[in-house]
């Protein structure tokens, strides 16, 4: 019985195991709009291409369901989903040109002929590939390969197009251009797309969500904006993004803030995930959260570190200091004219930073 | 080139140079190459290429009458052919007929000219025995004297072809065909008529072989294709068993399986499917049934090769489009396994149509192939000629074979494994 506030997709409860002992996919329960970009992200064997090929139908769930528009999908066999997939390896048919791989998932619904090619024509021109209909798949370069890959994922005006991994196989400037190639169609067709990738910052700039998966289960669900700036869990914070980490005790709470001991310092950070006092917590600083020298002075957060390395990568200068027991603290700086000569090796530099850009997390 | 043109005085001196570098630093690699397949050049050279050759030449070779009957030879090639040959001719055909007769010699000469016309062997060994010395009047009329033979057209045609360098008799002879009288190219009469009915018969046996073992072999390489490694590979090997025993073990084995009392019988009439014991062995079913058992491997590796690289993706990506998984099968996977269909089809072909021991033990009188016959020319017969022909025949037929492949699936397609 359909709900009418039921989301687009929606997985209830879906639990996958291949050995009848490991969960790959454990008890998940994810909501996914109708015209959002999700991503599912996670390291490899994190259980996000399983919960792709469940969605697809290549995979069946070992309990749970998927509902997709409130229909639950177990009983759909995979072909008449009518869910459009992007393979990570693009799996265009060798033998066929591009206008038959276009053609083909219209030739399997019974379009009529004119129909097919002025839809394929369309689609070409879409992806910026029209005059490639009669080259083969090996005569394309990978970019290209790519982009016929998603007009054969979209020609058929699927409900929802699953992507994984799509450019795993580019090079790091052809895989921009496409990021946004990809997000362009997403906002001009009005798309719902489910992305798996493992690459945060394809992550990042092109989705409306991000699922962060480890070891079958979703640890932070959020905006990329949340999910970088206010992480969740230990996991997330070290996944997303850099960070420098820090372990310590908490010894105290008061008001969302709590103290944590550090060695012999004590640092004050905000209580996100804390088990209470006395108890073991993973400090998460953001690199560029840090200041040094005058603009460090009125913070609650100021420590001394001894300048280990200075790294000069032309817009910014990472630096590794010696600080609190670690000796790989590293900072951010905007780079500044005549800045990288003033940071010596083995300087002395002040450091600091705010509670709300310290966040103490699970252990 | 370009270069040169365009500052002709400065780079057209470097550009030599350049040339002369490459040329220099690419002589090492290409001897390096050449060395390292000299060997295996040579060992194909010496027996591969060479006994191919060989046996071409062999097909065609008529060196009987020269060797018998040098001058004979020599004088037979520059006459005319009209009605019987001149004196001087027939003078030194007698001598060397007396020669050769003295030297034992004569019957494989006397053997040679009954292939181009019956009965031809009792005249020349007769011949041979009872020439005199000297002519009685001229030598025409003692010839014609010992056997009025002598004056038929067709016999002096017949040597005369004998006398030729080179000799399209036994190819002919493998077609069915013959030189008429006037050297015109004939059928043979029916009752002779053979090898034709044997190439059929042998092209037959060998497609129903072929076809049996892609029926038998495609589901099992599409299974172990779709497998993990693991469960693949040993599977593979059971595949191969039949290779660790010989052809002649496992063509005997067939015998004792297929005969009236042997298992196979026994459990067709156990299980009630035939009330008399079925005739497996020595027809034609004994044939295929062993030919197809003995070839599958070589139908299995090709397709597996070919099915294991066809990326499960493309299915999963025609179901993903729309397509229902019998119409993914026929529109992406089957097309994709083409060229191991084509490859082990190509290989189990030309493998049956040479094929001699299984059908030599399992078959009847009627299920014998071209090999067999090559046998018998070669073993029995000494007729090295026909055997010659009859293996040009069946290399003939393998080209013809391999060139169709080659237009319709592509060389650079195939894969054996």
């Amino acid at each position: 019985m359909p709900r009418a506030d039921d989301a687009f997709v929606r997985f209830e409860g879906v639990t996958k195991s291949y050995d009848g002992v490991h969960l790959v996919v454990d008890h998940l329960d994810l909501e996914i709009a109708r015209g959002e970009f999700l991503t599912l992200l996670g390291p490899s064997g994190s259980g996000k291409t399983t919960c792709l090929m469940m969605l697809a139908g290549f995979e069946q769930p070992t309990a749970g369901e998927i509902r997709l528009e409130g229909r639950p999908l177990s009983r759909v066999p995979p072909h008449r989903r009518d869910i459009g997939v992007v393979f990570q390896s693009y799996a265009l048919f060798p033998h066929m040109t591009v206008a038959e791989n276009l053609a083909f998932p219209l030739e399997v619904r019974r379009l009529g002929r004119a129909e097919i090619e002025e839809r394929v024509r369309r689609a070409l021109a879409m992806v910026r590939l029209s005059g490639f209909e009669h080259r083969r798949p090996a005569q394309l370069s990978g970019g290209q390969q790519q982009r016929v890959a998603l007009a054969r994922a979209l020609v058929f005006e699927p409900k929802l197009v699953l992507m994984d991994e799509p450019l795993g196989a580019l090079d790091k400037q052809l895989r921009e251009s496409m990021q946004y190639e990809i997000a362009q169609l997403h906002e001009q067709l009005g798309l719902t797309v489910v992305y798996v990738t493992h690459d945060q910052s394809e992550a990042l700039t092109m989705s409306d969500r991000v699922a962060v998966f480890e070891a079958g289960r979703i640890q932070q669900l959020a905006t990329p904006r949340e999910l970088y700036e206010e992480p969740k869990n230990a996991f997330v914070a070290r996944f997303i993004g850099e960070n420098n980490r820090f372990r310590g005790i908490v010894e105290g709470i008061e008001g969302g803030v709590c103290r944590v001991r550090v060695g012999e310092a004590e640092v004050r950070a905000l209580a996100v995930n804390v088990a209470g006092i006395g108890k073991p917590t993973t400090l998460s600083l953001r690199p560029e959260r840090v200041v040094t020298g005058e603009a460090a002075h009125h913070l609650p957060n100021r420590f001394a570190g001894r300048l280990l390395e200075t790294v000069y990568h032309g817009d910014h200068l990472r630096l590794r200091l010696a600080l609190l027991g670690s000796d790989a603290f590293i900072v951010k700086l905007p780079n500044r004219p005549g800045m990288a000569d003033t940071l010596a090796r083995g300087t002395e530099l002040v450091v600091g930073w705010r509670v709300e850009d310290c966040r103490a997390l699970d252990a | 080139m370009t270069a040169a043109t365009a500052h002709p005085a400065v780079s057209h001196l470097a550009a030599t140079a350049l040339r002369r570098h490459v040329r220099r630093s690419g002589r090492r690699r290409r001897l390096a190459a050449v060395g390292l397949t000299l060997p295996l050049v040579a060992y194909l050279l010496v027996f591969f290429v060479l006994p191919i050759l060989g046996m071409l030449r062999l097909s065609v070779a008529n060196d009987e009458l020269a060797t018998t009957l040098p001058e004979t030879t020599a004088l037979l090639r520059a006459w005319s052919g009209e009605g019987m040959p001149p004196e001087d001719v027939l003078a030194v055909l007698a001598r060397e007929m007396r020669a050769a007769h003295a030297a034992r010699t004569l019957a494989r000469l006397a053997k040679r000219l009954n292939v181009e016309s019956a009965g031809f062997r009792t005249l020349v060994l007769a011949t041979g025995r009872n020439l005199p010395e000297t002519p009685a009047g001229s030598w025409t009329e003692t010839f014609l004297a010992l056997d009025p033979e002598w004056g038929k057209p067709a016999i002096w045609g017949a040597l005369r072809r004998a006398a030729a360098p080179w000799t399209d008799l036994y190819l002919l002879a493998a077609l069915d065909l013959e030189r008429g009288e006037q050297g015109e190219i004939r059928r043979v009469a029916p009752e002779r008529a053979i090898y034709l009915g044997i190439l059929g018969r042998t092209l037959w046996i060998s497609f129903l072989v072929t076809a049996a073992c892609l029926v038998l072999a495609y589901p099992l390489a599409y299974l172990l294709a779709g497998l993990p490694e693991r469960y693949a590979n040993p599977l593979l090997i059971l595949v191969l068993l039949p290779f660790w025993t010989s052809l002649l073990v496992r063509s005997a084995a067939w015998i004792v399986l297929l005969q009236r009392e042997g298992p196979i019988n026994q459990i067709l009439q156990g299980l009630r499917l035939v009330d008399q014991p079925l005739q497996l062995v020595f027809n034609r079913a004994g044939v295929l049934i062993a030919m197809t058992h003995v070839l599958l491997p070589f139908m299995v590796l090709p397709l597996y090769s070919v099915m294991r690289n066809i990326h499960p993706s493309y299915v999963r990506a025609a179901i993903s489009l729309g397509a229902s998984p019998w119409l993914a099968f026929r529109r992406i996977f089957l097309p994709l396994s083409v060229p191991g269909i084509a490859a082990g089809c190509l290989l189990v072909f030309i493998l049956a149509i040479g094929y001699y021991i299984t059908p030599a033990l399992l078959g009847g009188a009627d299920d014998q192939m071209i090999s067999w016959f090559v046998a018998f020319f070669t073993l029995q017969t000494v007729n090295w000629g026909m055997a010659a022909a009859l293996g040009t025949l069946l290399f003939a037929v393998t080209l013809a074979l391999y060139a169709l492949f080659a237009r319709v699936v592509g060389v650079d397609r195939l894969r054996l494994g």
